[in-house]
């Protein structure tokens, strides 16, 4: 007879809603009459991540003692609760702007995107918890399988299926290493669950440290970062809007969350190791990131290259390994996500409205054409800069305390020289969109007449801006929420 | 307690009249109307603020507290130092008028326009209000938002250019003042400018400076001067040199000097050698220039360097000298580039070649051109005099070639001032001066004369400010002589 360990049902609700809503979506793929298939899966869609919200904030309420539960392979706290609720809220957004976005004009395979989704934020969901090498990698590969057909799913969209590929491939071997990584680390320590490995292990271990740095280059894979961050433009480039709307916020707070718990709980012996790691990568993400973005014409890679310099920011906080760290990467992360999100919904309005990508000369007038959306874009861009239009400034100023409180006062330094460089390539934008008329250009758009309506990207998008904006006015109530968030990890 | 003790207000009544142009679709009289009834509403709180505050007390008066960031104890921290009031005074005054020739002369996409001018006036106030390090690092480069956007949207040909030459300086200074407050206030644990202790760094008093040399400017951090003043409309370009410009000023005197008392001492012949080197090189720039708005850019760059010069030399006179000098400037500078825009808009050009006898026929603009370029070039008894004379008193106080630098270069002003009067009134009819552009108007003279009639209040009563200025609690016991 088999063992079972006891469940508690009720901590992994969240992922068993998500998981549910995702069956149901895939079932409308054929029991739903197709004229119906893409407002009855958005709203299952929909659904689903609202109960996710509401499951995760009730367990966020009441898992103020973390613990272990299913044999040990799952944590119960407010850390991975916080996270939950940050990825449940992005997939609810991604379902407003899916909604309306993707499988354009052919209703081709909706009723799948929103079952993959919400299955990919239930991998998710689950990875952020996890609290074994087992686990981690488990859910790793279920959202990133999820993930890669999600890049494809608009296999008509040239560039969609090249970049399904290409994150197939280039993910594979990220997958791979961080595999690896876990096998070495078990072979160092007889153990997968973080809190023995940091018992068994001992930092001058040649195995155990050889493990720990693959299991980074898989995690630095994940979460975009210099130099495992080639995939990510051409990626970001080639996939739907939408999902490189969901893909650049929702991912990496998975991967950062996960990272720095990892770190904090598997490998604290370590800590000098892991630092000095984190803050090189960090270096070369800025360095990288913002540089390349320089020279970007089209908005989606010069977003992805973007997306690569913030990874560098959330390093920053990563690798200042503390309490303040770690309140500063999910503040920056809650921040930055809202602001990555908003930026590709606004982007994927302009795509729909000219019919073809989207670069700094055909946004010329946009700002002025659809006011709310530029306006929200320029909130985004001055965000992202880190200028006080929201709360990417006290971001910003978050983690560069943290940084100095670890005594790293030239990572300031470093933080806030590439901060200079990208207002080069934000003000771009805002230039395009507000200070060249598009008469100048002679743009139509491609159907004629005024653009499409999109109710929902505006809702999609207002939300973004709301969390964006008011991050900065309510800084208190969201710090307390990642102060507790922290105080579950082991310090 | 009277709505003058809510300094908060005068912040967010502006940005909270922005938001409202923003969202409601007001036509372009509603809009406009509105702008200047709020920036009219805000000189009105000032001198309600103005008439109340206790000079005799000294300190800060008027304060609101609130915790914002509270591990890293940073507050929402606002109230107002004797000196405060009357940057704030000018910020107030200054905007108004400018709001208000921005609605004189219809500016396009009126919503966008006003909303920016009224955000501008709400966070250029709260720099001068600000009580906490990160506060006033937020107001400081909340300013270069609407900035960027007025001059780059409603700007001159070159704008695109000049926006991004403005911005990347100006953000090249503000993000080293950022790592240097972070360094400041991280590590004495208070980001608060009552409680926060003196400190003797040298790094991060130059990460301060930084900043605020380019903001005000000095040489050679000015490079992006001469493109913004010339390309914006012209009404911003008097808000920037009268007002923004300021803000670098201000925080010399309320952070660099007082915070930093023994790097401030130490550097001080570095810093008083900017400022005389921006005096001289900007008063010649100025005279060279073959522009209206380029002698009066220049001629703001000259007296930064002077009003540096006042208070880096740490002496009581220097610090109420540079006071009433900003003060007077701000106006003196404000008037000018007004005026330079009814020129503008009557001749298509600010250029002396195509200028000249315009005060033919036009007694109003002569009249106020005049006035306000005599007191520019600090002619006895006049506001500028008065501060002119204190700053040298005092960098004379120090060694007397400072003194003998700024008065010659007072020599300099003279010249370019009225080189600037006699080739727009008087020489031969320019080229694009026709006889039917006519003298001011009766709302330009509403927008103007109030900034000169201050400035000749100011000539005949320095004392007003020089006397409640309140520098005393700026100087601590190793910067007085």
């Amino acid at each position: 007879m088999i063992h079972t360990p006891h469940v508690d049902w009720f901590a992994i609700s969240t992922m068993l809603v998500l998981l549910g809503a995702s069956f149901v979506a895939l079932l409308s793929a054929v029991l739903v009459p197709a004229g119906a298939r893409r407002p009855f899966a958005a709203t299952v869609s929909g659904l689903g991540f609202t109960g996710g919200l509401i499951t995760s904030i009730w367990l966020y309420a009441t898992s103020a003692h973390g613990h272990l539960v299913v044999s040990g392979a799952f944590y119960r706290d407010r850390w991975t609760m916080l996270t939950q609720i940050i990825i449940c809220g992005i997939g609810l957004v991604t379902t407003l702007l899916g909604a309306e976005q993707i499988a354009r004009p052919h209703n081709d395979h909706i009723a799948e995107f929103f079952s993959l989704l919400l299955a990919c934020a239930a991998g998710m969901t689950f990875f952020v918890g996890s609290a074994n090498l087992m686990v981690m990698f488990l859910s790793l590969e279920w959202f990133s399988i999820a993930l890669y057909v999600l890049c494809a799913i608009d296999y008509n969209v040239e560039g969609s299926l090249e970049a399904g590929l290409k994150y197939l491939i280039i993910g594979s071997f990220g997958s791979a290493a961080l595999l690896f990584g876990s096998a070495l680390v078990y072979g160092a320590t007889n153990r997968i669950d973080f809190a023995g490995i940091a018992a068994n292990g001992h930092s001058n271990d040649s195995l155990l440290v050889l493990g720990l740095a693959m299991i980074i280059t898989g995690l630095g894979f994940k979460s975009s970062s210099a130099p495992f961050h080639m995939w990510t433009p051409d990626v970001y480039e080639g996939a739907p809007t939408t999902v490189t709307a969901f893909m650049s916020a929702a991912t990496k707070v998975a991967a950062f969350a996960l990272a720095f718990r990892l770190l904090r709980t598997a490998f604290p012996a370590e800590e000098h190791l892991w630092s000095w790691a984190f803050a090189g990568i960090a270096v070369a993400s800025l360095a990288i990131g913002n540089l390349a973005a320089l020279v970007q014409r089209n908005i989606k890679r010069m977003l992805a290259y973007s997306s690569i310099s913030h990874a560098g920011f959330l390093l920053i906080g990563l690798s200042a390994g503390s309490a303040l760290g770690g309140r500063a990467l999910l503040y920056y992360l809650i921040v930055y996500s809202a602001m990555a999100f908003g930026s590709f919904a606004v982007v994927a309005a302009r795509e729909r409205e000219l019919g073809e990508a989207v670069t700094l000369d055909n946004l010329a007038g946009f700002g002025w054409e659809r006011p709310f959306l530029g306006v929200a874009m320029w909130f985004f861009l001055f965000g992202f800069a880190g200028l006080p239009l929201g709360g990417g400034f006290v971001a910003k100023f978050y983690v560069l305390s943290a940084a100095y409180k670890h005594g790293w006062a030239w990572l300031v330094i470093v933080g806030v020289v590439f901060t200079l460089i990208s207002l080069y390539y934000y003000l771009a934008v805002v230039r395009a969109m507000y200070m060249r008329p598009s008469e100048e250009l002679r743009l139509a758009p491609v159907a004629g007449g005024s653009p499409p309506r999109e109710p929902l990207l505006h809702v999609a998008v207002g939300i973004a801006l709301l969390v964006s904006v008011g991050s900065l006015f309510a800084v208190g109530p969201v710090l307390d929420l990642t102060k507790h968030a922290v105080a579950a990890l082991p310090f | 307690m009277t709505v003058g003790d809510f300094t908060s207000l005068l912040i967010w009544l502006p940005i909270g009249a922005a938001v409202v142009i923003w969202a409601l679709p007001l036509s372009r009289y509603a809009t406009g109307s509105l702008a200047v009834l709020v920036s009219l509403a805000e000189v009105g709180l000032w001198i309600e603020q103005a008439a109340r505050f206790d000079f005799s007390h000294g300190g800060v008066q008027f304060q609101q507290k609130a915790t914002w960031i509270d591990d890293l104890h940073v507050s929402y921290h606002v109230g107002e130092l004797a000196f405060s009031l009357w940057f704030v005074g000018l910020t107030v005054v200054c905007m108004a008028a400018c709001t208000a020739y921005g609605f004189w002369v219809g500016r396009e996409r009126p919503r966008a326009y006003f909303g920016l001018m009224l955000f501008l006036t709400g966070a250029t106030v709260g720099v001068f209000v600000a009580q906490d390090l990160l506060l006033f690092y937020a107001f400081f480069e909340a300013m270069l938002i609407p900035l960027y956007v007025l001059v780059g949207v409603w700007g001159g040909p070159g704008r695109l250019g000049a926006t991004v030459k403005f911005v990347i300086y100006t953000m090249a200074g503000s993000l080293f003042m950022l790592a240097a407050l972070i360094a400041y206030g991280v590590h004495v644990g208070t980001f608060d400018m009552l409680s926060g202790p003196i400190s003797s760094s040298r790094w991060i008093f130059l990460g301060f400076m930084l900043a605020f040399a380019i903001k005000s400017p000095l040489f050679p951090f000015h490079g992006w001067l001469p493109d913004a003043y010339r390309q914006s409309p012209p009404e911003v370009a008097a808000v920037l040199s009268g007002v923004i410009a300021k803000a670098g000023l201000y925080g010399m005197l309320r952070i660099a000097i007082p915070f930093f008392p023994d790097p401030a001492s130490y550097y001080r012949t570095l810093f008083m050698a900017l400022g005389a080197l921006a005096l001289v090189y900007g008063s010649l720039l100025a005279f060279r220039a073959p522009d209206l708005r380029g002698v009066v850019a220049y001629s703001s760059l000259a007296q930064s360097g002077l009003i540096a010069i006042g208070l880096f030399s740490g002496t009581t006179l220097g610090f109420d000298g540079a006071v009433l000098q900003i003060v007077a400037h701000g106006f003196v500078s404000t008037a000018l580039f007004l005026i330079a825009g009814t020129v503008e808009r009557r001749t298509t050009t600010d250029q002396f070649a195509l200028l000249g006898g315009m005060a033919r026929g036009r007694p109003a603009l002569a009249t106020l051109l005049l006035t306000t370029g005599v007191i520019s070039l600090a002619v006895p008894g006049s506001a500028a005099f008065a501060g002119e004379f204190l700053i040298l008193a005092g960098a004379y106080q120090r060694a007397w070639w400072w003194a003998a630098i700024g008065a010659g270069a007072i020599v300099l002003a003279a010249m370019y001032m009225l080189r600037l009067i006699s080739a727009v009134l008087h020489e031969a009819r320019g080229s694009t001066v026709a006889d039917e552009a006519l003298d001011l108007r009766a709302g330009e003279l509403a927008l103007i004369v109030p900034l000169v009639a201050t400035l000749l209040v100011l000539s005949a009563w320095p004392a007003g400010i020089t006397h409640h200025t309140g520098t005393s609690v700026v100087q601590t016991s190793s910067v007085t002589p």
